[in-house]
């Protein structure tokens, strides 16, 4: 069976990806595991922000609430002296998960406009929550006693190991989400997305699919939020300040809307520039933004539009 | 003749001071081609919302199959067999012909929380869907973007998409509207080729049209049918004659 580019694109960066710890050890520049993980996690992040805003239309822009979340089941717990990693990554999922149904059940019923801003509203609540409790470091935030412990299956002190749990978390929610899109569940929301009143004439009733969906998508960020204080090793409610929704939802845009692949190579894109700009000047946004809008304006579909993908209609 | 199929008693809907479904009544019996007629602005699209569920009316009472349906949303209302279609043509139109009639079967085919295998595989989705697009002539066309299609196949995918939820009722907003002359003729024969195996309630402005497929005819007018019957008696009503004076003299 012929490949298309877009899943030969796929392979070489998952080939790419599982090599980046070899080649550090090679060239000797431990940095880029810590690098390239930290692009991972945000690609979770990004790819469960497409679910939802790519698949379904919602435009969730407080995603980083689920961020946000998953940081704080981890950092509280190992507060106060639990570092169990299952229960602190199973109450990351769970907790947001429900804060997502919370959210979710609100401003599903709304569109457009709307949506967006009850999701930025509910975000809000949440980082200001974050800052306004001392006991958990408040505006400054803290330092994470030890990263999340796995007795028995591996130690994230090891940052070889822990890249590798993290490209695997990737590559399995990558598959998970495909299928989802592609099974009934997925073409219900993707039927909504395109024309609501038709779904519901048909006898769809979108709202609980919606709902549901947009639960998994929390559920999915709130892991990436588990790992990303793990890789910080510092908890502080800046995950969850609008400014990093804005990112995620960049990251999303720029690679490519309702591709899932996409956002995985927009977060690559994008915090690479941030890395290799920044390095360069302070004022790497200066650059980073004109390039974000020429993008959008020339790639429509985003980067990974720019790679042919035969078999893919509907929307 | 048993119970009517659908019975409209006493529906009443405003928007502000414009009463646009005036204490109406209307039946429908199971197996007519039944048209509501009526000039511009007579609230004839409004009476179809009401009954697809799109629109909820101010008071009255809608029953269907003898159940009151009055107050459940159009999803309910599709499950339980009545199907729309729309004056502007509405469907999905970034998926194929195909995957929007496979839509429209996955609906009434069990469970769609299902998350795993990929529905553009199941051939008890896509068979039937394909079977529908065949009967009203798209089979050729069923892996075409719906986007693509001419208008008038935009047209005949809604009527694929309702027929798919194997429906006991159609309710038909100007299945003709901005379709040329052949395009129309197709229509309307297609749509006699459903006569007496579906029922169907239109609501149509193309006289032609109406006086084709008709068993019985309704005319709506400022929200109140002013009289209904069969085509022939309709056509020499002096209140219809009256109504439609200045309009148009296809009566």
């Amino acid at each position: 069976m012929a490949r298309s580019p877009r899943a030969l694109t796929l392979a070489a960066g998952v080939l790419m990806l599982a090599l980046v710890p070899v080649a550090a050890e090679l060239l000797d520049q431990p940095f880029y595991v810590d690098l390239f993980r930290r692009i991972m996690i945000f690609a979770i992040a990004a790819l469960s922000l497409d679910l939802i805003l790519g698949y379904g239309g919602m435009v969730s822009f407080g995603h980083a609430a689920y961020l946000g979340i998953g940081a704080y089941a981890v950092g509280v717990l190992t507060h106060h002296g639990i570092a169990n990693g299952y229960l602190q990554w199973s109450l990351a999922i769970l907790g947001s998960a429900l804060v997502a149904l919370a959210i979710g059940a609100v401003s599903i019923r709304t569109s457009g406009v709307y949506f967006i801003m009850i999701t930025l509203a509910f975000t809000q609540m949440l980082y200001y929550l974050g800052i306004s409790i001392e006991e958990y470091g408040g505006d400054d935030g803290m330092r994470l006693a030890v990263r999340s412990q796995f007795p028995g299956l591996l130690d994230l002190r090891n940052a070889t190991a822990f890249y590798y749990l993290v490209l695997g978390i990737l590559l399995l929610f990558l598959l998970l989400g495909q299928r989802l899109v592609d099974a009934r569940f997925g073409m219900v929301i993707r039927a909504a997305r395109s024309n609501e009143p038709r779904a519901r004439a048909i006898g769809f009733s979108p709202y609980r699919y919606k709902l549901t969906a947009f639960v998994i998508s929390g559920a999915m960020c709130g892991l990436a939020g588990a790992l990303l204080v793990n890789q910080t090793e510092y908890l502080t409610p800046e995950f969850m300040h609008w400014t990093r929704s804005g990112e995620i939802m960049f990251m999303v845009i720029l690679g490519g809307i309702g591709t899932l692949m996409g956002p995985v190579l927009g977060a690559a894109v994008f915090l690479l520039l941030e890395d290799v700009l920044s390095a360069w000047t302070v004022h790497w946004q200066i650059i980073l933004g004109p390039f974000l809008v020429l993008v959008v304006l020339f790639a429509k579909k985003g980067l990974i539009g720019l790679v042919p993908d035969e078999a893919a209609p509907g929307g | 003749m048993g119970e009517p199929l659908l019975e409209v008693r006493g529906l009443t809907k405003s928007f502000g001071g414009l009463i646009a479904t005036d204490r109406m009544d209307l039946d429908v019996t199971e197996g007519e081609t039944h048209a509501v007629i009526g000039p511009n602005g007579a609230g004839k699209t409004t009476l179809l919302s009401q009954l697809s569920g799109d629109l909820r009316p101010d008071a009255g009472l809608i029953r269907f199959v003898g159940e009151d349906i009055t107050h459940l949303g159009a999803p309910a209302r599709s499950m339980r067999g009545l199907a729309r279609s729309f004056q502007i043509t509405s469907i999905f139109k970034d998926f194929t012909a195909l995957d929007n009639v496979a839509l429209a079967v996955q609906a009434h085919a069990g469970s769609s929380f299902r998350f795993w295998r990929p529905a553009r595989r199941e051939r008890a989705l896509r068979e039937p869907a394909l079977e529908v697009l065949r009967t009203v002539g798209l089979a050729e066309r069923s892996e075409l973007m719906a986007a693509n299609l001419a208008h008038g196949e935009q047209r005949q995918l809604e009527i694929a998409m309702a027929l798919a939820t194997r429906p006991r009722m159609l309710l038909l907003d100007e299945p003709v509207a901005g379709m040329g002359l052949d395009e129309s003729q197709r229509m309307i024969r297609f749509l006699q080729s459903l006569k007496g195996r579906q029922t169907i309630l239109l609501v149509e402005h193309d006289m032609d049209a109406v006086f084709a497929l008709a068993d019985r005819i309704s005319v709506m007018v400022y929200g109140r049918i002013i009289a209904s019957g069969r085509p022939e008696e309709v056509r020499v009503n002096p209140e219809v004659r009256q109504a439609y004076l200045g309009e148009d003299t296809l009566l």
